[in-house]
């Protein structure tokens, strides 16, 4: 199998922050990147602007690189862990 | 098994394991600001020692030895499969889940795996290596995933049991993983980490429920620890009498604390937790030995293990037909998407 | 006044829906697409709560989000037959989803507006998460219907199975803010223009089959079974 292309994600954590990467993912068109983009990486309210790039476009320095539709999880709170009660005395979780 | 190649300092340490996974972000920055390491890069091998003395991350572009990146995919990938085959056990229960709220929070619980496996195979993809090789050796055979879910889940006790010793098994094989000395893999493991809290609590407070509800409701919460504590004191390896790792895993830092080490400090944190459920662990032998500081207990069954790794579990069959089924019926979905795309493309072309 | 019918419906319409997306995990055509599939699915059961929750409330009969869901049985279901039709591959999900956030994005934007607080707050939340499943559904549909003759075939299939249904999406104004029926316009302009561009034919319209609803029967037998097993307790 060949499998769908992939693309680096960037997303903007907060106003005022630059874009900062945050991983890749494939899909078989930038349109549809960007959707999953928003649905994997910005699923805990992570983001406020995403960028989608095809990794073929990046040209990179070597070898020592620097590194270089949101609000609908707001109400998800069970995401975080202290939704969760944690019964007196429990420890380490 | 579920990442336990690698091993950092920290596990088990106090100061609650989302502590723990913040203070090995701290020290990725940390390290990072302490500016770049002295040495000439085209000093392809010594450069990449001086790296990792001084506790900075290995990037995808930099020099590796063929072993450290070979060493890496193999584990990464081992992991994200892991997680894509993680999904099955507990996803079973999404359409029977005993209350909406339940059944959010499992929708949720088992959407994050899929995310788990999509950070990991992007890791890996770093390593030079196409997620279509990784899930053509998943679906062949050539690589594996945990042994933990070939176990079959029988109630909905299942689900906090795994949620509470199998992620919590995992959180403590894993939080060392944030400071392991490839910088992609450091990254996805430190938001897993954040993630995977929710996921052993949300089975804590299952359990909690159930072992404080009815008669019928407590007996099932019994049965469900019963059934996975070995299976999950198996997911850290085989005993260190047993398992190879190398002195070179441990310059590389990629493996600081040893299976059994791992396996004390899950034992230890679940004796108290157990007691807090009202739950009994299957070990008549399970003791404190003030000499040791730990406790004493009864080893899983490593032949076992041995034997559904090797693919002889009660579920080994059915979850990778599940996985090639998805697959092979994704197929015309996948090449109408790249028909569509390519049809796209003429037109911006022409 | 509204009714508890009518909040019902709506209720039902997201809760039968989730139900059947829940039943996708690990099975999508990509990871990327289970991870949208479950956040889809997390939406409508998120909205069916809280319709519940106000229905119950409505009711005045004590009864909550989890005694509605798992207590009434199938004749007491008041979601459309669209949703709760089987969904034997990928196609029939964003089929069925597209014609289903078609109505519910209008449908929550008029409620939005409308006279009824509580209605008005919920649908305020929700339009937004219809937006994007009907994005969605017609990013794929485009893809599909336009995509190979094998995934043109399969989607015409898809929208061809589900027509007798739709209707069913604007039956019936049981007593509340928006009348459904008048939804129908902006629906059909909706449907027929994501359909033309994906190269697909709308189907001629067809009546609604008649007879048991085994598919719901079925659907909330295995959704209800382990809560009804357990009379009274907490989970
Ligand atoms: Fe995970
Ligand atoms: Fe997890």
């Amino acid at each position: 199998m060949t499998g769908e292309p992939l693309f680096e994600v960037f997303v903007r954590p907060r106003r005022g922050l630059s874009h900062t990467h945050v991983g890749s993912l494939h899909a078989p068109d930038a349109e549809m990147a960007l959707r999953n983009a928003r649905d994997v990486y910005t699923r805990r309210e992570e983001g406020v602007s995403i960028w989608v790039v095809p990794a073929t476009a990046i040209t990179a320095s070597s070898p020592d690189e620097k590194d270089s539709f949101f609000d609908p999880a707001a109400d998800k709170v069970y995401r975080h862990p202290t939704f969760y009660d944690v019964p007196d005395g429990a420890k380490h979780l | 098994m579920y990442g336990n190649d690698f091993a950092g300092p920290d596990a088990g340490s106090d100061g609650g394991l989302l502590g723990q996974v913040e203070a090995a972000e701290a020290a990725l920055r940390a390290a990072a600001h302490r500016g770049r390491v002295e040495g000439d890069p085209a000093a392809l091998q010594d450069y990449f020692d001086a790296v990792i003395d001084a506790d900075q991350k290995i990037e995808p572009r930099d020099w590796m030895p063929d072993a450290y990146r070979r060493g890496l995919v193999r584990q990464i990938a081992q992991h994200a499969h892991s997680e894509i085959i993680g999904m099955q056990p507990e996803g079973s229960w999404i359409t029977r889940a005993p209350s909406l709220k339940r059944k959010a929070i499992l929708l949720a619980k088992v959407q994050d795996e899929a995310g788990h496996g999509l950070y990991l195979y992007a890791a890996a993809e770093t390593l030079g290596i196409t997620r279509a090789e990784l899930v053509d050796m998943l679906l062949d055979g050539r690589q594996k995933y945990s042994s933990i879910f070939n176990y079959p889940t029988l109630t909905w006790a299942d689900i906090g049991a795994i949620g509470w010793l199998v992620d919590g098994a995992a959180i403590v094989n894993q939080v060392p993983l944030c400071r392991c000395s490839y910088g992609p893999y450091a990254r996805a493991m430190i938001r897993i980490c954040k993630e995977e809290s929710f996921h052993q609590r949300q089975g804590y407070e299952i359990l909690h429920t159930l072992s404080h509800g009815t008669p019928e409701q407590h007996a099932m919460a019994q049965d469900a620890v019963d059934r996975w504590w070995y299976p999950s004191l198996a997911m850290f390896g085989p005993p260190d009498t047993d398992s190879t790792h190398s002195a070179q895993s441990m310059a590389w830092k990629i493996k600081r604390f040893s299976n059994d080490d791992l396996r004390q400090r899950f034992v230890d944190m679940c004796v108290q937790q157990a007691g807090v459920l009202g739950l009994r662990i299957p070990d008549p032998d399970l003791r404190w030995n003030s000499e040791r500081q730990a406790h004493d207990f009864t080893a899983p069954d490593f032949d076992e293990l041995m034997r559904v790794i090797k693919g002889d579990g009660p579920c080994n069959a059915e979850r990778m037909a599940h996985r090639r089924r998805a697959h092979s019926d994704g197929a015309w979905v996948r090449e109408a998407a790249a028909a569509y795309a390519a049809k796209q493309e003429e037109v911006v072309a022409v | 006044m509204t009714t508890v019918d009518y909040v019902l419906r709506l209720g039902d319409d997201a809760l039968v829906t989730a139900q059947r997306l829940g039943a996708w995990y690990a099975a999508g055509p990509e990871m990327e697409e289970d991870v949208a599939l479950a956040n889809i699915a997390l939406d409508q059961l998120g909205a069916a709560r809280l319709l519940l929750t106000y229905a119950g409330e409505l009711e005045g009969a004590g009864r909550d989000e989890d005694a509605l869901a798992y207590q009434r049985g199938p004749a007491d279901f008041r979601n459309c037959r669209l949703v709760e039709q089987p969904e034997p591959d990928f196609g029939v999900v964003i089929a069925k989803l597209l014609l289903l956030s078609a109505f519910q994005l209008p449908c929550y934007e008029a409620l939005a507006g409308a006279g009824d607080e509580r209605l008005s707050a919920i649908a305020g939340k929700a339009r937004k998460e219809s937006a994007y499943h009907l994005d969605h559904a017609t990013l794929w549909t485009l893809r599909l219907g336009d995509g190979t003759d094998e995934s043109h075939q399969r989607m015409q299939a898809s929208f061809d199975t589900l027509w007798p249904f739709v209707d069913g999406l604007f039956a019936g104004d049981d007593g509340g803010p928006v009348d459904p029926a008048e939804l129908r316009k902006a629906w059909t302009s909706t449907v027929e223009d994501v359909l033309g561009r994906a190269t697909l034919t709308v189907p001629a319209p067809v009546a609604e089959p008649t007879g048991e609803r085994t598919h719901l029967v079925e659907l909330l037998a295995e959704m209800q079974q382990l809560h009804r097993a357990h009379p009274g307790a907490r989970w």
